[in-house]
């Protein structure tokens, strides 16, 4: 008995040469403990020195190998073949724009990243050399879930609204400034919530949820992302019905 | 080497076609203009009841016609799901700290179809339905 292969078929796209991308087959041994991104490697290695994409860890942990696979967006990593039919479709993440191949433009995510402030701001009558500032299991436990966010972009892919709306600020980026609006370390949420409480922040979201199903580390940045709205129409109403209440 | 990034288009009018998770919530959103119907049909009998007691028993009859009655089932069959859509997200939306543990999604929601419960019974005993 011949040896059972799978059929990848990967979007190419060279830029330098293509008008539009196109999608080329390549036949790649099967095994029971492989990933697709294992196969890309194969592909590499031994058929096709062309093919672009990116990865580094191999193990769910850098966020750099998320790819549409059969129409979903996963971490090619943690995408194993036994999970796929013997056609197995791989298309650069949705609503990027593609550099080449598997690579896709990435930088207005980067830029949205820096736009929340994703670091802990201290508070400014606290010196830089304060004492460290300790923290119980319990306040550790309200963000540490959101920490879990290796970047990877999959929620962008799988998010409707950003596809259609593009300034849209998105999963990952707010989920991040909930996380360190949630720190009790932190005292830079007034700061946050000028990007995240606007109307490309969190109100651009109908809450599809599909974020939350495709990310691999069950950050659950929907429910982040409904939890900054109900905070952020709790501010309004004590700001606009009373005023004399500090938030 | 020369950049020239390629951008997709997203369908503005099908992107939903695309998932079945998209499907689901195009229904959840959908469904609710079932609700709105039903308010309709509500301020239409207001208005009948205003105009006399035939023109009530009119709109009492047009209810319990077959087309009244399957109207009633598919606003129900909509409304039930809806509601229970949105039931079984609130654990997102209201995540409850107690200590170190986080309360389970299944008391969340199961405290909203408790409160759901409790004030349709009211709501049947106002009417007079008990
Ligand atoms: S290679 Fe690092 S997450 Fe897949």
């Amino acid at each position: 008995m011949s040896e059972r292969r799978v059929s990848l078929e990967v979007l190419r796209y060279d830029p330098e040469t293509d008008s539009e991308p196109r999608f080329q087959r390549y036949p790649v041994p099967y095994h029971e403990e492989w990933v697709v991104l294992d196969a890309l490697n194969y592909i590499k290695d031994h058929l096709d020195t062309t093919l672009s994409y990116r990865w580094s860890c191999h193990m769910a942990v850098c966020g750099s190998c998320g790819m549409m696979v059969n129409g979903e967006p996963v971490l090619a990593c943690k995408a194993f073949l036994r999970d796929y039919p013997d056609e197995i479709r791989v298309e650069p993440l949705l609503h990027f724009p593609i550099e080449r191949d598997l690579v896709t433009v990435i930088d207005d995510f980067m830029a949205k990243l820096a736009r929340v402030k994703p670091y802990l701001i201290p508070a400014r009558d606290e010196p830089a050399s304060a004492a460290e500032r300790r923290q119980t299991p319990a306040e550790l436990k309200r963000f540490k879930q959101y920490t879990l966010c290796i970047n990877c972009m999959l929620c962008y892919a799988a998010c409707p609204e950003y596809g259609l709306m593009p300034e849209f600020l998105g999963p990952a980026a707010i989920a991040l400034a909930h996380r360190y609006n949630r720190d009790s370390r932190d005292a830079g949420r007034d700061e946050r919530q000028e990007i995240i409480a606007a109307n490309e922040g969190v109100w651009d979201c109908s809450f599809v949820g599909a974020c939350s199903e495709v990310c691999p580390k069950h950050v659950d940045p929907a429910g982040a992302l409904q939890q900054v709205k109900i905070a952020s129409t709790v501010d309004w109403y004590k700001e606009h019905l009373m005023p004399w209440v500090k938030k | 080497m020369s950049r020239k990034p390629y951008v997709r288009e997203v369908s503005k009018t099908r992107w939903f076609l695309r998932q079945p998770r998209y499907m689901r919530y195009m229904m959840r959103e959908v469904t609710c203009l079932s609700i709105g119907a039903y308010a309709l049909v509500l301020v239409l009998g207001i208005k009948r009841l205003s105009e006399g007691r035939a023109a009530y028993e009119g709109f009492l009859q047009a209810l319990a016609s077959p087309g009244g009655i399957l109207f009633h089932l598919v606003v129900l069959a909509f409304a039930l799901y809806h509601t229970a859509s949105w039931f079984n997200v609130t654990p997102k939306a209201m995540p409850v700290q107690i200590g170190e543990s986080f309360v389970s999604g299944g008391v969340i929601v199961g405290a909203h179809y408790g409160a759901w419960i409790v004030i349709s019974l009211a709501v049947l005993l106002l009417a007079g339905a008990f």
